[in-house]
């Protein structure tokens, strides 16, 4: 038991969307009343909280992350925007509270989150050694110990008693590195700090940080996008995904699930007992892009028609349950958005196994590659399948272009559609 | 989600911050920190606080350097704004309008409203503004966010005591003129007032702070009302030239008592009772209960709401 830095269990975070305020007083203050008591807030209910809340309103950042830091330990943490890592680093810095969960800490707990912040731009850089240095939770005594090694690592000490806002925006970083890297804590939360600063500050930063893994017994979260810092640094890793801890392994493991599997490549995918995604009532099978002969193999042309097919099972009859399903272009732009109410009468909801499909025409999407999103829920009352990335699909052929005879790399824009053109000669009057 | 409830049913560890080593039943799980989406609003976490009092201090240096950084008067503009207030003050209310001071100097009189009234006011206004204006370094690390209030009420503190430094020399200069000043033993209660004021400001400031963090029209509200309020004190007036309803009207404002204590101790004119003082000292204590817990309330979630 007492190894363990850090024990989270069923930690979850939801976000309000829209606007706050206006319309709920009574829901705030029915709240608040319960808040005042120390009870678990009425919103939220015990069994299954988003099933009484608004299907849109709500997004869960977090949801049930069950995980165990051991002392000494240097934890990656990857996963793509919006998988929840700022979310669960927030927390664990107690920038916000959860929503529902525990986190358990042994040790005094120090954030290297976004550096610099708290700096005072009219004071000289000694003095926001000493105010960034408390901000970040160490005393003037602790401060005034390690301020000769701050001002050596920084590099900066011809320039120690100039405001810092006169400072390059590098020695900026440099200084706001030196003081959070010198941090007396047990355990460590980095949060992408290295990704600032040139290339040889950041070797430098990159080398101090293993000597803070290596010659103390510091537990270390670390996040990042660079794959190589991780790889340098981390001892064990965690893959977040859509707000849930999709694996929890060795560095190298996770990392090849990130990059390669996290979301599956190609044109059809299927779920077992143990991967399908999670919903009430709700078994998803498999998930399918078939072209016009309906294959699923071999390249995908752009004149060719997608037929999305989804199968699934119903354990209990879910009414007005809908499907959604998005296109999301390689850069994130979200292309479409279509769902199966658009087959009209929703007889589909009674118990039983199904196939719903929908179909993309051809001469829209534009080659390259696209991710397919799907989700599933009852429309203002439940998401039953919060939102994820079924899989990524490519379309690589381009049969239909509109730029004549000389063909292209690759038509510019996000779709490219059959748009007829007239040109004709004006009469002159 | 059936693990809320389990979680329930485990002892609760919160109390695990200090006295860990104490408790041998905590020590198989003597954690440091406990997390949870709720605690009640009455844990006020005092203990950290006190833990991060080197920050507060920092804070206060800060507000203190930064005032006059880059300015060519420097501590100077400490003494400035006062005088030029009591000055126009002495022209406008003392000349023109005539009001009555209750015989005592004009300079002295205004100089000991302004002087107070100005830290109260700068209380309110710069607590005020603390979820707002540092919403970007909350947003990033944790400390307790009552450090920021403390730390302006403190640094206040300061620039009080600079203030009253003048106040004294305008005193003794017209104490050497023979003027009709004298001070007495209800001078002694300066310290009091003092804390009546810090408590008053601070408690008003974090309710406001509190709530501007869902309704932002209160930010503006709010400079404009503290500057409106002073009217509605004995700054400019004695509450001797004041009867009936609005005589009533003014005493009910908290910071009436201490002022017209503060002129009566030191220079022998003014209104004073117990029963004036203990009101006053009564609703700055409710004004720091409410702020404090409202605050507490609202530190938790405010990340998300703004």
């Amino acid at each position: 038991m007492s190894d363990i830095a850090i024990k989270v269990e069923q930690l979850s975070k939801r976000y309000r969307l829209g606007v706050v305020g206006t319309g709920t007083l009574s829901h705030d203050l029915n709240r608040w009343w319960y808040q005042l008591r120390g009870k678990e807030d009425p919103n939220l209910s015990i069994d299954d909280s988003h099933k009484h809340i608004a299907g849109n309103q709500y997004v869960w950042a977090l949801q049930d992350v069950d995980l165990e830091i051991r002392k000494g330990e240097v934890l990656g943490i990857i996963g793509r925007n919006g998988a929840g890592k700022s979310t669960f680093l927030k927390l664990l810095s107690r920038v916000t509270s959860p929503t529902s969960g525990i986190i358990k800490i042994h040790g005094r707990i120090s954030s290297l989150l976004e550096v610099g912040t708290g700096f005072q731009p009219e004071l000289t850089g000694r003095e926001n050694i000493f105010l960034n240095g408390a901000i970040l939770g160490m005393s003037r005594a602790e401060i005034r110990k390690k301020f000769d090694e701050i001002v050596a690592f920084s590099g900066i000490s011809q320039f120690i008693d100039t405001p810092v806002k006169r400072y390059s925006s590098g020695m900026w970083v440099r200084l706001a590195f030196a003081v959070a890297a010198h941090l007396e804590a047990d355990i460590l939360i980095v949060d992408e700090v290295l990704a600032v600063g040139d290339a040889e500050f950041q070797k430098k930063a990159i080398g101090k940080m293993q000597n803070i893994v290596c010659n103390s017994p510091k537990t270390v979260l670390f996040v990042s996008h660079d794959m190589s810092a991780v790889r340098a640094l981390c001892t064990s890793s965690v893959l977040l995904n859509g707000g849930r801890i999709e694996m929890q392994s060795s560095v190298d493991a996770v990392i090849a699930r990130y990059l390669t599997a996290g979301i599956s490549e190609g044109r059809q995918v299927s779920w077992n007992e143990n991967n399908a995604p999670l919903g009430d009532g709700i078994r998803l099978h498999s998930l399918r892009i078939e072209d016009s002969q309906g294959t699923v193999s071999g390249s995908l042309s752009n004149t060719s028609n997608l037929i999305i097919r989804i199968s699934y099972t119903l354990h209990q009859p879910i009414p007005n349950l809908r499907l959604v399903l998005s296109v999301i272009s390689a850069r994130g732009v979200e292309v479409l958005t279509s769902t199966s109410h658009a087959a009209g009468s929703a007889d589909y909801h009674t118990t039983g196994k199904f196939e719903a499909s929908c179909c993309i025409p051809g001469k829209l999407l534009n080659i390259g590659h696209y991710l397919l999103r799907l989700r599933v829920d009852v429309p203002t009352e439940q998401v039953i399948v919060p939102s994820f990335e079924a899989l990524q699909f490519r379309i690589s052929e381009l049969d239909f272009h509109q730029y004549g005879r000389i063909v292209p790399g690759e038509p510019s824009g996000l779709i490219h559609i059959d748009a007829p053109w007239v040109v004709q000669k004006k009469q002159e009057s | 989600m059936k693990t809320i409830l389990e979680e329930k049913a485990l002892p609760d560890y919160s109390v695990s911050e200090d006295n860990k080593h104490q408790n041998p039943e905590l020590q198989q799980e003597d954690w440091t920190l406990i997390i949870k989406p709720q605690s009640s609003l009455f844990d006020l976490q005092l203990a950290e606080v006190w833990r991060y009092r080197d920050l507060m201090l920092l804070f206060v240096r800060r507000d203190f350097v930064t005032f006059y950084k880059q300015t060519i008067l420097g501590p100077l503009w400490f003494f400035l704004q006062p005088i030029l207030t009591t000055v126009i003050f002495t022209f406008v209310f003392g000349r023109v309008a005539n009001l009555s001071t209750d015989g005592i100097p004009h300079v002295v009189f205004y100089l000991s409203g302004i002087v107070l009234w100005n830290y109260f006011a700068e209380c309110v206004n710069k607590t005020s503004g603390t979820f707002t204006q540092n919403a970007n370094l909350f947003g990033k690390v944790y400390f307790p966010r009552i450090v920021l209030p403390l730390s302006i009420v403190v640094s206040n503190l300061l620039r009080l005591g600079v203030q009253l430094l003048l106040f004294v020399g305008v005193w003794v200069y017209f104490f050497a003129k023979g003027a009709q000043i004298t001070i007495n033993a209800y001078a002694l209660l300066f310290p009091v007032l003092i804390l009546i004021m810090a408590a008053l400001g601070l408690g008003l400031g974090m309710i406001i702070s509190s709530l501007t963090t869902k309704y932002r029209d209160l930010t503006f509200l709010i400079t404009f009302g503290v500057q409106l309020a002073m009217y509605a004190s004995p700054v400019i007036y004695p509450i001797s030239s004041l009867d009936g309803d609005i005589r009533m009207l003014i005493l009910a404002n908290p910071m009436s008592a201490i002022i017209e204590t503060f002129r009566y101790g030191f220079l022998g004119e003014g209104t004073f009772s117990w029963a004036l003082l203990g009101y006053s000292a009564g609703f700055s204590l409710v004004a720091l209960y409410l702020g404090t817990l409202i605050f507490n309330k609202v530190q938790r979630s405010f990340m998300d709401t703004v």
